[in-house]
């Protein structure tokens, strides 16, 4: 078995491990295997990045309001988090009165799975992804707002008015915002001409989306940047959650893990809706590049695609805590208004500019 | 008359009902608001207080006067400094005793520093309830340096006890004005980040403009005082309408509003931090010399008779009425607190509104639960 391994082309190592397998055991058991050790792998990174992210979300909104976040556990308060993971398992599992026992109890799994199949579809670098559908950006959709379907059940089966109130406004809210998701990640599915995620990357080589778009793009991305921000039941729009009105929303009856479960699902949607962003319009594993073939360019080349990728994702998702931590949150209804009367408007005629820019190829 | 009570309190058979408190995020304490429901629309409010009762006007009766005023600290605990001034007004008013000019303009002083301590810790509340949550830190960071000054002074931060009849319990400290002085010049820089964090922000106008307006006619049938009744047109600032201390000697003005909505209701706060620094700017140099008290009897017994003294808390009009045989200890004391009025004009306001209208508005009254239920 030889490995070859490419900092900047993961399609070698992939691939020279695919073969190692199939020369010592039939096709059959080789995929067994590797799907195996995808799914290891993607359940380390879910865990690894999970603590990272609300180690970065304590930290970012400590930085926001004249704090200095957690700084006891561990340098710089690193292990905080895993205390807190630790403090979260030992806690007791509250059995509820006259609530529907296995909804309650399959809710939070279902949250989770939906945000873990999301993760597989999204690529990191070159060659780097679990599945590389030719549908891939719909596939995400889909199964990302499968997490709706935990977040009403929670809220149905706890048997509580507060739950049930969070799970109806979280329904309407994630269904509503979907139509502006889709719609945004349409336009540029028209600039690109494919779905599938790696098509879509390779397609920003010469310059990132937002840049080549025109203003259609940047719309589309402001527009993705706020309704996956809905979409994830993040600040301002956590109605679903809403502490102040109704104590914890959906997951009020939750503790210990199952609570744990809805937090990090949340967190993961964050990185998947960021990733998103970065994937579609901001070239995803691609380096900035301006003009052709000079040394700014080639400097950029120098550095790894993951790198490229992780950093701009992790830009994405500081906005998207900067959002939580400095807006106050929106009314249900205000928030149904500016989905209908003003996204999804605006969002139609983006997309019927983008056709008519792509028909006329107006565009880079 | 039991049934009647028992259909205001549930409603007809088909409504929501759900209880915001007595454990609730928003409610500041432990006040319970029954809200009948229709979606997320409020059909019905109604608030239940009592939770706190700890019988203050009750314990009044078996405690001296000098002992009382620690008792009206734990009432309104954000304005402490001003309820304990308005016994020791009361009981100096029946006792016919002239305090120094030294301590009527330190009192003056504490008063403002309180309100405005008081208002930050609301805009701080007043931003969590609408899910801002970063206000919290920047009003909190604010408020230390009051709280400072407080504990240079008098060794406590939230409820000083400074106050005796006759003057204070002991003098400022010496650097106590430049501190004030330096708390100016640094809240003055400070007090622009609130707007720019919360009220220039338009998902905040949005939830406040328009909502809930409170007419005037509705602020003086509930009795709404404070800068919740002065949005909506009603002038009833004590230290205008009915001056005590050294109030009349200063030139301010009373924040006035006439919209009566939310936003109004917080601007007249935020206005009034404005104003309160103004009239530090009055006071801070021009304290003069004398004594911090005047000596009273070692027991004090007011002649009897009945005594009432009005003033100005954070939250609106205080009220402390003493009913004396002669005893050294009150025959009956009654405290007219001002957030238990500003409480119950939430089950007109509230109706027709949302959910999340209903944490903003009790927000935008600023309620301090003790003091509602005493």
């Amino acid at each position: 078995m030889i490995m070859s391994f490419n900092i900047y082309d993961f399609s070698g190592l992939t691939r020279s491990i695919d073969n190692g397998l199939r020369e010592i055991m039939s096709p059959g058991w080789a995929i067994f295997i590797e799907l195996a050790i995808i799914g290891l792998v993607f359940l380390i990174f879910y865990a690894l990045l999970g603590l990272f992210l609300v180690y970065a979300e304590r930290k970012v909104c400590a930085l926001i309001q004249n704090r200095l976040g957690p700084n006891r556990v561990g340098p710089a308060g690193i292990l905080q988090t895993i205390a807190d993971l630790i403090k979260l398992l030992m806690k007791e599992l509250i059995p509820l009165k006259n609530a529907d026992k296995l909804l309650f109890n399959i809710a939070p799994f279902i949250v989770i799975i939906a945000s873990f199949m999301a993760i597989a579809a999204i690529p990191f670098a070159r060659g780097l992804h679990a599945i590389d559908f030719n549908i891939g950006i719909f596939y995400v959709i889909a199964v990302s707002s499968l997490g709706v379907v935990g977040i009403l059940l929670a809220g149905w089966s706890s048997n509580s008015k507060y739950s049930l109130i969070g799970a109806m406004r979280s329904g309407a809210q994630i269904i509503s915002y979907e139509l502006s998701v889709g719609l945004s990640l349409l336009t540029i599915i028209v600039f690109a001409g494919t779905m599938q995620l790696s098509g879509i990357v390779e397609s920003q080589a010469n310059g990132w989306w937002i840049f080549k778009g025109h203003i259609p793009a940047v719309v589309a991305f402001i527009i993705f940047l706020i309704a996956s921000t809905a979409e994830t039941n993040r600040g301002p729009f956590d109605l679903a959650e809403a502490e102040s009105e109704l104590t914890a929303g959906f997951h009020t009856e939750y503790s210990g893990i199952r609570f744990a479960f809805f937090f990090l699902a949340e967190f993961m949607n964050m990185f998947i809706v960021a990733s998103m962003a970065v994937t579609v319009f901001l070239g995803g594993w691609m380096p900035l590049h301006f003009g052709t073939d000079n040394a700014f360019n080639h400097i950029m080349d120098f550095i790894p695609p993951l790198v490229w990728f992780f950093g701009k994702t992790f830009v994405v998702i500081y906005l998207i805590m900067l959002f939580k931590w400095t807006f106050p949150r929106l009314r249900i209804d205000q928030l149904l208004t500016l989905e209908w009367k003003y996204l999804l408007p605006v969002n139609l005629v983006n997309i019927l500019v983008v056709a008519f820019l792509t028909l006329m190829e107006w565009h880079f | 008359m039991q049934e009647e009570v028992k259909n205001i309190i549930l409603g007809e058979d088909e409504d929501y009902i759900i209880n915001v408190g007595p454990q609730h995020p928003s409610t500041h304490g432990v006040l319970r608001f029954e809200v009948s429901l229709q979606g997320e629309t409020i059909k019905k409010v109604v608030p239940h207080c009592g939770y706190i009762h700890r019988g203050i006007e009750k314990m009044c009766e078996r405690d001296t006067y000098p002992q009382i005023i620690h008792l009206t600290d734990r009432m309104d605990y954000l304005s402490a400094h001003i309820n304990n001034e308005a016994v020791c007004l009361c009981v100096e008013k029946a006792l016919e005793v002239e305090v120094p000019e030294h301590v009527t303009y330190i009192r003056a002083m504490l008063d403002e520093l309180t309100r405005i301590a008081s208002h930050q810790l609301w805009w701080c509340a007043m931003g969590m309830d609408m899910g801002a949550l970063t206000t919290f830190f920047y009003g909190l960071r604010d408020r230390e340096q009051i709280l400072d000054i407080f504990e240079e002074s008098f060794g406590t931060r939230l409820i000083q006890s400074v106050n005796t009849p006759g003057g204070l319990m002991n003098d400022i400290h010496p650097g106590f004005q430049k501190r004030v002085k330096e708390f100016i010049k640094y809240f003055r820089k400070k007090l622009p980040e609130y707007d720019q964090l919360l009220t220039g922000n338009v998902i905040f106008r949005e939830r406040t403009e328009g909502i809930a307006p409170m007419s005037r006619e509705d602020a003086i049938q509930f009795g709404v005082t404070g800068p919740s009744g002065r949005a909506s047109g009603f002038s009833c600032d004590i230290r205008k309408v009915d001056p005590y201390g050294i109030y009349p000697k200063i030139h301010f003005s009373e924040m006035l509003r006439t919209e009566g909505d939310t936003l109004s209701r917080y601007k007249v706060r935020i206005d009034e931090m404005y104003e309160s620094m103004n009239i530090l700017e009055q006071l801070v140099d021009n304290i003069p010399e004398g004594n911090f008290a005047v000596r009273m009897k070692a027991v004090l017994r007011l002649p009897a008779g009945e005594f009432y003294q009005r003033v100005e808390t954070a939250r609106g009009e205080l009220g402390v009425f003493i009913v004396s045989d002669g005893n050294k200890t009150p025959y009956r004391m009654k405290f007219r607190s001002p957030n238990f009025s500003n409480l119950f004009v939430i089950t007109k306001l509230a109706p027709g509104y949302k959910i999340a209208d209903l944490i903003a508005i009790s927000g935008s009254l600023d309620l301090v639960i003790p003091d509602i239920d005493r």
